[in-house]
Formats: C-alpha cells, sequence, structure tokens
C-alpha cells in the first residue's frame, strides 16, 4: 500500500489549518466588534465556503488561480503555477473550512465578558496584559475546537480539490480523492482500507474536540 | 477629596446630561433602571467617553472636552466594582486580587497587601477558590479586595448588591459601610433602591432620563424631594397633580381634596405628595373621608388602599402603610395627614 495520500492528506490539512488559524482567529476578533450592519455583510462573505458547494469554491478557485486568469499569470511571471499541484489542495481545504474557525472563534470573543476588560483597565492593567492573560485564556477552548473543527474539515475536503488540485498519484491525492478513484477503478478492497484509515483519523480528531469542550466545562464560567 | 462630573452624551434617542459635584462620604446615584446612572459611572471611570463636557478628581482633570484631556481609565485611579464583580473567571482569589497589584514590584510589600486584603474583607481560608466557587456575597469582596489594593483615589459601587441574595444582602451593606467610612477618597453608589440609598449614602442625588433632578444630604432629599418625580424616586406612594388654592394650601382635583400646609404655598405650585406611612387614622388635620379598595400584607406592614368619595375615576388609590401593631381593628371612616407631611412640588 502507497501511504503517500496519507502523508499528503495530513501536511495539506496541518498546513491548511494553520493558515487558516492564523487569518480567521485575527478576522473574528475584528469582526467581534464591528458595528452590526458591517459585521453582517462581512459574516455573510467570509461564511459563503461553507454553504457553496466545494465545487463552486473550487471553480472561483480555478477562476484567480488558472493559468490564464490574471492572477495564475501573474504569479506564472514568478515561475509558480498553482492548479494541479499539492498546495492546490491546501488552498482548496483553506478556503473551505476557513469559515468554521472564523465562526467558532468569533462566538468565542462575543461571549467574552467585556466588563472584565474594564475592570481590568479601571485597576491600571494594560490592554495588552487584558489580552494575553484574561481574554485569550477565556477564549482558548473555543478557539482550540474551531482549528481542531478545521483540522477535520480540511482532512475531508474533496469537492474543491478535485478541482484545482485534481488525481495525480504520488503527486496531489489526498485520501479523499484516492478512495473516489480506488471505487472508480473498481479497486474496492484498497478503497475500504483508506476508508478505514480516514474513519480512524476522523474518530480521533473528534474525541480531541470532546475533550476540549470537557475541560471548558469544568473551567466554567 | 471631591469629584465634579459635568458631562453630556448623546446614546441616539437619549441623552445623558449629569451635573454633580461630591464632596468626601458616600454619594447615592438614585434612579430607575434605565435612567443613565451606570453610564454616568462608565464616563468617570473612563470606559465610556462624553461628548463634552469635564470630570475633574481632587483638583485633577480626568476629562476635559475642551482642553482635549482624555485619561485612559488605566490612569485615572479610579476603581469600578461592578453588578457582577467582575472577577476573573480563571483566577483564583488570590491571583485577582495581585492583579489589582501589578504596579506593587516588591514581592514582599505584595504579600502584605494581599494578605492585610484578604483580612480586611474577611476572605481569608477563600484565597485559592475561583470565583465560580464564591458566594455573591463573597465574590463582591474579592472584587472590592481587588480594587482597594490598586490604592483607588475614589470608588464607583454600580448596584453592587443586586446579585447577592436578600437575606444577605444587609449584612453585607453594614460590612461594607464600616469599610467605606475609613475609605479616604470619594464614593458613589448607584442604585435603584431607595432602602440602599438611605442606608449607606451621606449624599444622594436623583437621576431621572439622563439627568440630575436634584442632590443634596439624603435626609434632606427624602424629607424634600424637590419634584413629583424625585418623590416618585424616593418612594412616595402617593403623587398626584395640585394648585394653589390660598396661602397655606393646594388643591388635589384627582382625589377631590384641599390639603393645608405647614410652608407657604407657591404660586408655581403644580404636584402634591403623601408619603404612605403620613396618612394616619389619628391625625385630626387635613381630614378625608375614605373607602377600602384592598390590602397588601408585609413582613412586618400592613398596605391599606383606598379610594377619597370625591376621587376621580381612574386615578391609582391611596396607600396607607403602617406597622403590624398599629393597625386598627376596624376600617377608619377617614384618614388624616399633618400639613408639614404634606410634601408640594412644582414640577
Amino acid at each position: 500500500m502507497d501511504w503517500y495520500p496519507l502523508w499528503n492528506s495530513l501536511r495539506t490539512a496541518a498546513l491548511a489549518c494553520g493558515a487558516v488559524f492564523l487569518l480567521a482567529v485575527p478576522a473574528a476578533y475584528y469582526a467581534a466588534r464591528l458595528p452590526r450592519l458591517l459585521k453582517g455583510a462581512l459574516d455573510v462573505v467570509l461564511t459563503l465556503p461553507m454553504v457553496l458547494p466545494p465545487t463552486v469554491v473550487g471553480y472561483f478557485l480555478l477562476m484567480l488561480f488558472g493559468a490564464r486568469r490574471p492572477l495564475g499569470q501573474f504569479l506564472a511571471g514568478f515561475g509558480i503555477r498553482v492548479p494541479m499541484t499539492w498546495w492546490a489542495g491546501v488552498l482548496a481545504a483553506a478556503a473551505v473550512s476557513f469559515p468554521l474557525m472564523y465562526r467558532t472563534a468569533r462566538g468565542a470573543f462575543e461571549a467574552f465578558d467585556e466588563d472584565l476588560a474594564a475592570a481590568a483597565r479601571t485597576l491600571g492593567l494594560s490592554n495588552t496584559w487584558v489580552f494575553w492573560r484574561v481574554r485569550m485564556p477565556l477564549c482558548r477552548p473555543g478557539i482550540l475546537a474551531g482549528a481542531v473543527l478545521t483540522f477535520a474539515r480540511a482532512l475531508g475536503e474533496y469537492g474543491a480539490t478535485s478541482m484545482i488540485a485534481g488525481y495525480t498519484p504520488g503527486r496531489t491525492a489526498t485520501i479523499a480523492t484516492t478512495v473516489y478513484q480506488l471505487w472508480r477503478t473498481d479497486n474496492e478492497a484498497l478503497a475500504f482500507r483508506w476508508v478505514l484509515v480516514n474513519l480512524a483519523i476522523s474518530t480521533a480528531v473528534l474525541l480531541a474536540v470532546n475533550l476540549l469542550e470537557q475541560r471548558e466545562r469544568r473551567r466554567g464560567p | 477629596m471631591s469629584l465634579l462630573v459635568d458631562i453630556e452624551k448623546d446614546y441616539g434617542g437619549f441623552r445623558l446630561r449629569a451635573r454633580f459635584e461630591t464632596s468626601g462620604g458616600i454619594t447615592g446615584l438614585l434612579g430607575a433602571s434605565g435612567c443613565g446612572k451606570s453610564q454616568t459611572l462608565r464616563c468617570i471611570a473612563g470606559l465610556q467617553r462624553p461628548d463634552r463636557g469635564r470630570i475633574l478628581l481632587d483638583g485633577r482633570v480626568l476629562f476635559d472636552s475642551e482642553r482635549r484631556i482624555d485619561l485612559p481609565a488605566q490612569q485615572r485611579s479610579v476603581g469600578y466594582l461592578f453588578q457582577s464583580g467582575a472577577l476573573f473567571p480563571h483566577m483564583t482569589v488570590r491571583n485577582n486580587i495581585l492583579a489589582g497589584l501589578h504596579a506593587v514590584k516588591d514581592t514582599a510589600e505584595k504579600q502584605r497587601a494581599l494578605r492585610s486584603a484578604l483580612e480586611l474583607l474577611a476572605l481569608e481560608g477563600l484565597e485559592d477558590r475561583l470565583p465560580g466557587q464564591l458566594s455573591g456575597g463573597q465574590a463582591q469582596r474579592a472584587a472590592l479586595a481587588r480594587i482597594l489594593v490598586s490604592r483607588p483615589r475614589a470608588l464607583l459601587l454600580d448596584e453592587p448588591f443586586s446579585a447577592v441574595d436578600s437575606h444577605l444582602r444587609e449584612q453585607l451593606q453594614l460590612d461594607l459601610l464600616d469599610l467605606l467610612r475609613t475609605f479616604a477618597g470619594d464614593v458613589i453608589l448607584v442604585t435603584h433602591s431607595r432602602d440602599e440609598a438611605y442606608h449607606m449614602c451621606s449624599r444622594i442625588a436623583l437621576m431621572d432620563a439622563g439627568c440630575i433632578l436634584t442632590a443634596g444630604p439624603v435626609k434632606q432629599v427624602f424629607a424634600n424631594p424637590g419634584s413629583s418625580l424625585g418623590a416618585r424616586l424616593t418612594g412616595c406612594k402617593n403623587v398626584a397633580a395640585a394648585r394653589k388654592a390660598g396661602p397655606r394650601a393646594v388643591l388635589v382635583p384627582d382625589w377631590g381634596v384641599t390639603l393645608q400646609t405647614a410652608a407657604p404655598v407657591g404660586d408655581g405650585a403644580a404636584a402634591v405628595g403623601i408619603r404612605a406611612h403620613a396618612l394616619r387614622p389619628d391625625e385630626p388635620r387635613n381630614r378625608m373621608a375614605v373607602a377600602f379598595v384592598g390590602q397588601v400584607e408585609e413582613p412586618f406592614a400592613w398596605i391599606v388602599q383606598v379610594r377619597t368619595p370625591g376621587q376621580r375615576p381612574g386615578t391609582p388609590a391611596l396607600w396607607w402603610r403602617m406597622a403590624k401593631g398599629e393597625k386598627p381593628p376596624h376600617m377608619p371612616e377617614a384618614l388624616g395627614v399633618a400639613p408639614e407631611d404634606v410634601l408640594v412640588f412644582d414640577s
């Protein structure tokens, strides 16, 4: 059995999760303090990838990074070709899983009791202190749960990936695309093995989410 | 020891115009929910920015819109006790108090301050608890300890007893009162409870719809709340429109009576107030015939609702309040009120 799809899936999910974490957490932090109208508009845009079919997200990505599109041509000028590479898969997974991180993080930031920050300021504590010692510790369980969900979603990504990264054994193959390819070519036994691998990883991820949530409950408000 | 507040802020549909001065002691800010009490405190603490005006604490400018001064909350030295206490929920009582001691660098000094605060607020033995494991009263005491160790020049208490069980509330009030008497700076207590204001404060300001109605020593304001709104805020139950009917007399059309007053009545007299306990069956002056409407039993008092024969339909019944032992066996045919208990207002 060629383990490349497992390695590629894990690497893709981890990189996508990391990138999304760095983008979505600050976005959620600032969105949580925007006026309602602006926040509503931003929410629609940032949540769309969650409700659109992944193939539509893939379509948009191709519209952006396709070889004959402006951005694609611009990148080609630096010798960078995006479609049909393994990191096009990272791009697809990140685009599709971004809303999960953004929404859970925003929920955590919005649930934060601003009186705690106000109390700290009247005690003379700096905003930086409040951010790292009060706001982050209290929002951390929600943010971590979001990160795990993001990882899980990125791991299971198929639709957008198949469009922009395709399926090339040993290059862009992930578990999801491999299962489909094996099934299509009547290799049911091998497909089943990959299904088991995927089940094991997904179960572990969801167990991690539950553990995080339990820890959050134990801390209590 | 003085705090001067003269601020305006537009909240869109609600306009705050708070003007008052304190000079030491505990000042109560009494008003109904949503009258702008908490917003006033937040402006003083630097948690909200007024549109216009100035705030001076012991002569130090905290805010002055004309001189473009707006000290951040961190530099105001104003302690703020929230309704909820606002203890950091993931830190023990000890760490919460140490957060208030962040400016003290010397470790021994820090520990000394921590121990004396724990002792002062009777928190010994609770220092390793998380806020979620404290009772409402303990949480408020811990929050106050955290504030006091940061050595504020003024204390703002925002309905500090509202989250405390009612049977523990009075004990906590007494404990805090002892403590606050030793506090050197100004204290402002925001409350919607006239009992709380009366127990705790040396001076009070009555607030309604974003404005200070009247301010002064607590006994004086309760004796003469200055307006019918103020009368209601200080717990006066019987308030009605009135007009001058003589040098020392007012006509109350709603009740169909003319009442004698102790003080001369001004030409602008517009309303009259009689506290529920000022109505008495044995008072010979200002007698008015009354008919029984209903009654409410309190733990140590009765409230009887009555109507006068000439009372306008649709107007609220008069409240007559008496201690349990004073309730007459039969409903009296008439009640009187001493002229000095007839409060007359211009608005």
